[in-house]
């Protein structure tokens, strides 16, 4: 019988099965942020334990607040920078060089297809993108990850959707996310692994695979995955070249990791695309959701493009085409935050910078900051936010207010228009 | 092991988030009792009154997908800090399940048919809650009445709670 991606990932990382399906997998990396990461380190200090089991396998960030907004945010960021230093963590990134973890940690190459990786951050699941096994994880998961570099999961079951149609104009990854948590639910997927697969992923860029898997978790999936084709070659070659003699040989061997035909499934869905229109939640959880039509007028006080979900170079380039020429509406405040540095600098280099300031934005530097509310556009009580990152919970930008979950081109379009717009009015052809 | 006896706050609401049972803007408090005041803070439902609600109450019986969005294990340190060791629901989300018990508390599935039997029986009266954990056996108590209710759990989660958590665990083993 043939295997699944996360079957395969799996074969090779067990070490131990305590009990039933649990079993206990190596970790190739540990990636860590200010916010989750202190409490396994202070744990580990008070136990007597402050080790780590590979500095090289361990990656560290701050970005949830960035830079230090008191001085409690402060002292997470001590904590961790003091840490990475005292353990010789060499891939640590600090302000000037830091960005949104699940969108610099692919950047920096530090994830291969059949890797596992677990982070103290939901979003993890972005990795799967590569063709990673990469979840989520709390504190304590994470802390014994740091300590032994080992984690214990259910043996995983997997749903294949594969996602068929082509995608028409406006239409992008987010939107076909939001209209996937619609059909699975909010716990559609707990517990199980969700392989990506069909036309519309193959032609698909990394960004927009990790737009589409950073979502898998708002199913409830453990980790979304996309298979490894020459798409994900290309944007590894700068860090693998000296591994593979061609481009060609790295695929044949990444290709090991895609699902085989014959692997058994939990489920299977065909999710067609073609008449997708644009998606925009409309209440407190992810799987509610309209298409853009249906939410054409509703109001908004402020327009967010950013986060892991959509902050990269592909997302604000679209920004760029929406806004070029446009004013945002007076009504609005356009808060957009590139989720690296190197995209920051990018869009500097490409105009984007430019015409998002042209529009009346006010631009950030990299950070997770108002998508979880604990800074940079924080909402006040009764204020709605468009917004391109994962999350619509009550009280999820800020108490009392309501988040519209988006693509960044309806985003742009609705800050220009004060309201919820549909981006196809502004698109150029 | 930690206690987990003692009186029911019964949430009649499923896919109840980690941003609800504790908001982002307190993750950035170190110490795990600083959280005590502010769990389930921003819990969308009517009439509900943390500061009321949960006062006295040791065990949390719910609906579906309890737990879900965030990975944040503030979410279980918040229930510990305010003496709730054991929720009991329909199902939870993967990670929050997760970090119940690899912090030595209790997370136990009963089908949503029992569920709403607890509910219809024990919802609106004064119930305690009583475990045995050898017997996987959950009794509850309320006004008179007395019902039993067996669930499952895997060695694996068994040996978490009785070790204190998966830190504890893995030490020893790996």
């Amino acid at each position: 019988m043939g295997k699944t991606v996360a079957e395969k990932i799996f074969a090779s990382h067990i070490i131990d099965n305590p009990s039933g399906d649990i079993n206990v997998i190596r970790l190739d990396a540990v990636f860590c942020h200010e916010i989750t990461t202190p409490g396994a380190i202070n744990d580990l200090i008070a136990r007597g334990k402050d080790k780590v089991f590979d500095p090289s396998k361990i990656k560290a960030v701050i970005d949830h607040v960035s830079p230090a907004k008191d001085s409690k945010t402060a002292l997470q960021g001590k904590i961790l920078r003091d840490w990475a230093r005292r353990h010789k963590i060499t891939d640590f990134f600090d302000i000037g060089r830091n960005g949104v973890c699940h969108a610099i940690f692919p950047e920096k190459g530090f994830v291969r297809p059949g890797y596992t990786i677990i982070m103290g951050d939901s979003h993890t699941c972005t990795h799967g993108a590569f063709c990673a096994f990469a979840a989520g994880v709390g504190t304590t998961d994470l802390e014994v990850g740091i300590l032994k570099g080992v984690c214990a999961f259910h043996y995983p079951k997997t749903i294949q959707i594969s996602i068929t149609g082509s995608l028409g104009k406006g239409v992008y990854a987010k939107d076909v996310i939001l209209s996937v948590i619609s059909v699975l639910g909010v716990n559609g997927a707990t517990n199980r692994v969700v392989e990506f697969a069909g036309p519309v992923i193959d032609s698909m860029s990394m960004e927009s695979r990790m737009t589409l898997c950073n979502m898998a978790v708002e199913a409830g999936a453990t980790c979304g995955i996309c298979y490894p084709d020459m798409t994900t070659v290309e944007y590894l070659w700068e860090f693998i070249q000296d591994e593979f003699k061609s481009k060609d040989e790295a695929l044949e061997k990444y290709s090991e990791f895609a699902a085989d035909p014959d692997a058994e499934y939990d489920r299977i869905i065909d999710h067609d695309v073609s008449n997708l229109e644009p998606q925009v939640t409309f209440g407190y959880k992810p799987d509610l959701v309209k298409n853009v039509q249906e939410m054409e007028g509703e109001k908004v006080d402020q327009v967010y493009i950013g986060s892991c979900t959509n902050g990269r170079i592909e997302d604000l380039r679209i920004v760029a085409e929406v806004m070029k020429d446009n004013r945002i509406s007076d009504s609005v405040r356009c808060i957009i935050s590139p989720a690296t540095p190197r995209i920051y600098q990018q869009a500097l280099e490409e105009g984007l910078m430019k015409i998002f300031m042209d529009a009346g934005a006010c631009i950030t530097n990299p950070t997770c900051g108002a998508c979880l509310g604990m800074s940079n556009g924080v909402l006040a009580e009764g204020e709605v936010c468009a917004s391109t990152t994962n999350r619509n919970f009550n009280g999820r930008m800020g108490k009392g207010g309501m988040v519209h979950l988006m693509s960044p081109a309806t985003a742009a379009a609705s800050a220009i228009a004060g309201k919820i717009t549909n981006s196809r009015l502004y698109a150029s052809e | 092991m930690k206690n987990f006896n003692g009186k029911a706050l019964f949430i009649d609401r499923s896919d109840i988030n980690t941003d609800e049972i504790i908001p982002a803007k307190y993750l950035t408090e170190i110490s795990r009792e600083s959280l005590k005041a502010y769990l389930l803070e921003d819990l969308k439902l009517e009439e509900f009154d943390p500061t009321t609600d949960l006062a006295g109450k040791s065990v949390i019986i719910t609906r579906d997908n309890f737990g879900c969005g965030s990975s944040r294990e503030h979410a279980p340190w918040a229930l510990e800090a305010n003496g709730i060791n054991l929720v009991i629901a329909e199902n939870f989300a993967r990670i929050f399940k997760q970090n119940m018990f690899n912090c030595g508390m209790l997370a136990v599935e009963l089908p949503s048919e029992t569920i709403g039997k607890i509910f219809k029986l024990f919802a609106e009266k004064e119930s305690i809650v009583e475990i045995d954990l050898n017997r996987s056996a959950i009794v509850i108590k309320g006004d008179g009445q007395q019902e039993e209710f067996i669930f499952s759990i895997s060695d694996f989660d068994r040996a978490l709670v009785e070790t204190g958590g998966w830190v504890e665990y893995a030490d020893s083993k790996y």
